[in-house]
């Protein structure tokens, strides 16, 4: 077990204590933010290089999402750790009754590679704020940042208690023999199943993040420009290698024909006539993954774009239109920037299509009457739901992130990540006087102490009174 | 196979047809729960006495009352528990609508266990069905008792297609872990908590586990020792031992061992007097195998009280074992039944150690006046709950979370 020497001394500084005051994981997150500030060139230098991600892009979300989320966690950390009191029933009114947040201990954090940094921070701030020790794993796929990471952090963490490791599939799935506390997984969902298989072996609680084909319905009733300009938006960011864009349109006929010039417009507006020559719109991450997508471009009607080139890894931003569910584009979440559209009839169609698959990650509706875009989250299950917009939903710290079936367990962002990360253990204080009190609970059992017991312990429906 | 294809199939055709998911509906299934645990009353105290030799009054207060107690909270908090929740916006939403809204999962599995047969598959239940969702409830088949009541019961009061009761051992559970869930509760063993989760993973499922260990007690030489004792006597030996949250073991300073045998025996006396086993109070082990295993763990131990044992009856009796050496048999698994090992460690500094030295239990007790030393003893380890100063209690509390942590 070629990382048990690693594990064990992680477990040692986490048994020493030293992750707990305060004051020491406030040092840690705020060596992350300096992190942050001092390697901003780098991060937007590799991610560059691994996926040609726009500097803008790379500021917004491994930068800008990342400081907000530190910057969260710094002001709220003290509030979050105290001791949560709570309502207590008669008996117990001299007691205390608390809930504390315990550390889980020792926990791993696997990151993907479309967001190298953000992926594995934002846990990262919640992990160093529920007092726990880490390993974190980035992915190997997007190879220069990983090796950013690796001989970087460790420059600003305390080294006995964080540790990055580098590797492939061999690598983790050794590392994933080991007993973690904690295990944070964001990735696809076979490798989710892997992941918490390895993690029943311990009984390793786990979050995983996965995803799906998340789906996006514009009614007939809409602001064409506008829908046309926000689908583009996410689809087209990181060159739709992001787990909450819009993955396919769901849409009338008609709609589809009013879309078509709409998004044309967008995507001139944002990339310009030629995208190619934009410094705003990425590449595909590796060869593998730009065949996977070419193999794509054959699916409905090539309506926009649909160009490539392999030695750039360059795809066009791609709208393909009158995409049948049987084709290529539907059968697997897409992860590039090619946009079917599936034409239906009405939204009850449109309903019943997202519920006759596996439950997306998050999932989007467009209309001016919001009658609609409740109906559409009333009768549909996924992660996370907006409504006239996509992806904006995971920029509020406030909201839970994370999936629901297929598209993964366990939420975070904001306190949700510290909570995550932490055990919520349920605390009793007694007064050992008062001991009169608990007698009717001791043997010997009579009807009379039970009679007792019932009055003291019962909770009562407001509005019902005993008549003695 | 077939037949758990076809329970699971008609919950959750039921689940997709949205009936579960009015907070009316909800909250009319939940009073015919209420219905059922008063109209049956007498059916199910008798089936807790057949499974485990539970009288009325104690089979009442500890299976019945619980029940009741939180149907009438969830009832009464349903609305506000099942609401949107608003959520803080930025700059950039100030003008948008923000908020958490409350779903249910689908089709929930419940898995019962048979120590506390009736409320270990009624409370989850009644969560599960506030929540909006399906529910498959298999109970332990080792209390077969309660088991074939609940299966009996259930489909009188409930809609019986959403809510269905399996009922089996191991080779019916396996079949129906191989179906897919939204979420999979299971009370039971830490050994089969594995097995549950790795079925669960197959399809993605997220599980709750209610398992178990060893929970460590602790009593400070500063402290009422009659009282603690006297708290401590009720948690260990109520339902024989058999509770998931029992003391399991004594930490003490050797200079109290003594008291605590003195002031742990006067209290039985008090509790079921002279001759234990014709207490109407005192409980039977569940069954053959384990009196048989529980037994064992006497072999070679000092026994400072009881060890008397009478497997026609599966009676164990209140036992307390002295000086006992942290590497036998008894100090390795989780007892479950009327033994207790008296462990001396001598400062609250090697109590701490020898606690974290083991795996996360799901209960940890500590008796004590000094403040300082209850609270040092929390922030320096590790468990499910805890309790200072009595025992059980945290899980009678509806406001604090009851559950495990590690292999708990």
């Amino acid at each position: 077990n070629p990382y048990a020497g690693l594990v064990s001394h992680l477990r040692a500084s986490w048994l020493s204590g030293k992750t707990r005051p305060m004051e020491y994981r406030m040092a840690q997150l705020e060596a992350l933010g300096r992190f942050l500030d001092d390697k901003k060139q780098e991060i937007l230098e590799a991610t560059e290089l691994d996926m040609g991600k726009p500097s803008f892009e790379a500021f917004f979300s491994e930068i800008l999402l990342c400081k907000n989320e530190l910057n969260v966690t710094l002001n709220n950390l003290s509030h979050w750790m105290k001791d949560e009191y709570v309502d207590k029933n008669l008996v117990m009114q001299l007691d205390s009754a608390f809930i504390r947040k315990d550390p889980y201990g020792v926990v791993l954090i696997i990151a993907p590679w479309n967001y190298p940094i953000h992926l594995f921070l934002v846990p990262l701030i919640g992990a160093i704020a529920a007092g726990n020790c880490a390993i974190i794993k980035p992915s190997e796929i997007s190879k220069n940042t990983e090796t950013l990471v690796a001989e970087t952090l460790s420059c600003y963490l305390d080294n006995d208690c964080f540790a990055v490791v580098t590797g492939g599939v061999q690598e983790t799935t050794r590392l994933l023999e080991n007993k973690f506390d904690y295990i944070f997984f964001t990735g696809i969902p076979p490798v989710g199943r892997i992941v918490m298989t390895a993690a029943a072996k311990h009984l390793t609680p786990v979050t995983l993040e996965l995803g799906g084909k998340n789906p996006c319905y514009v009614s007939d009733t809409c602001d064409v420009t506008n829908v046309a300009r926000r689908v583009a938006w996410g689809r087209f960011f990181n060159a739709g290698q992001t787990c909450i864009a819009p993955d396919y349109l769901l849409c009338t006929i008609e709609m589809q024909e009013k879309l078509m010039p709409a998004l044309r417009e967008a995507i001139t507006e944002f990339f310009g006539p030629n995208p190619r020559e934009s410094p705003d719109f990425g590449r595909i991450v590796s060869d593998k993954q730009f065949q996977r997508l070419r193999g794509l471009l054959g699916s409905g009607r090539m309506a926009i774009g649909g160009q490539t080139d392999e030695a750039e890894r360059y795809i066009a931003p791609t709208v393909l239109a009158d995409v049948l569910p049987s084709d290529p584009a539907m059968q697997e979440e897409i992860f590039g920037p090619i946009l079917p559209i599936v034409v239906i009839a009405n939204m009850d169609e449109a309903i019943d299509f997202i519920n006759a698959r596996p439950r997306p990650l998050a999932l989007y509706a467009f209309s001016c009457d919001s009658k609609i875009v409740n109906q559409v989250l009333e009768r549909t299950s996924s992660g996370g739901f907006c409504g006239n917009d996509t992806l904006m939903h995971v920029t509020l710290t406030s909201l839970p992130f994370g999936g629901i079936g297929n598209s993964g367990l366990g939420k975070y962002h904001g306190k949700f990540t510290f909570d995550t990360f932490s055990h919520h253990r349920g605390c009793l204080h007694r007064n050992m006087g008062l001991e009169t009190l608990n007698a009717p609970r001791y043997p010997p059992y009579t009807q009379q102490k039970l009679g007792l017991l019932t009055t003291t312990f019962e909770v009562k429906r407001r509005g019902t009174c005993t008549l003695l | 196979m077939e037949r758990m294809q076809q329970i699971v199939g008609r919950a959750r055709a039921a689940f997709n047809s949205g009936r579960s998911r009015p907070l009316e509906f909800r909250i009319q299934q939940l009073k015919a729960l209420e219905r059922m645990v008063q109209e049956k009353e007498k059916e199910i105290l008798a089936a807790l006495k057949a499974d485990l030799n539970k009288c009325g009054p104690n089979a009442y207060s500890h299976e019945i009352l619980g029940v009741l107690g939180e149907l009438v909270l969830t009832m009464e908090k349903l609305p506000s528990w099942a609401a949107p929740h608003s959520v803080k916006k930025d700059l950039l939403t100030m003008r948008d609508e923000a908020y958490i809204n409350y779903e249910p999962l689908g089709v929930v599995l419940v898995i019962g266990a048979w120590n506390y047969p009736f409320v270990l598959v009624m409370q989850p239940l009644i969560g599960a069905i506030a929540a909006g969702n399906a529910v498959v409830v298999k109970p332990s088949e080792v209390s077969e008792n309660t088991a074939r009541l609940v299966a009996e019961l259930l489909p009188q009061y409930l809609d019986k297609d959403l809510y269905a009761v399996v009922t089996g051992g191991v080779p019916e559970t396996t079949e129906l872990l191989t179906q897919r869930f939204d979420h999979i509760l299971y009370t039971g063993s830490s050994a089969v908590g594995r097995i549950v989760m790795a079925a669960a993973a197959k399809h993605l499922t997220p599980v709750t586990l209610e398992l178990g260990g060893k929970s460590p007690c602790y009593i400070d030489k500063d402290c009422d020792l009659a009282v603690a004792c006297r708290r401590i006597t009720w948690g260990k030996y109520m339902n024989c031992g058999q509770t998931c949250i029992a003391p399991d073991y004594i930490l003490c300073d050797p200079s109290i061992q003594s008291k605590v045998v003195e002031n742990i025996k006067a209290t039985l006396k008090e509790f079921y007097g002279e001759d234990v086993k014709s207490s109407p109070d005192y409980e039977r082990i569940v069954n053959q195998r384990h009196f048989k295993r529980v037994k064992s763990l006497l072999e070679g131990q000092k026994i400072a009280l009881g060890g008397e044992t009478d497997e026609a009856s599966c009676f164990i009796a209140p036992t307390i074992l002295t000086d006992v050496s942290p590497e036998s048999k008894v100090m390795e698994e989780e007892i479950f039944g009327p033994v207790l090992p008296i462990v001396t460690v001598k400062s609250v500094e090697e109590a701490i150690e020898f606690i974290n030295l083991r795996e996360k239990p799901l209960a940890l007790y500590v008796f004590s006046n000094n403040k300082q030393l209850i609270r040092r003893v929390i922030a320096e380890t590790s468990s499910g709950g805890m309790t200072a100063n009595d025992v059980i209690m945290h899980s009678v509390v509806p406001d604090l979370p009851f559950g495990g942590v590690g292999e708990s």
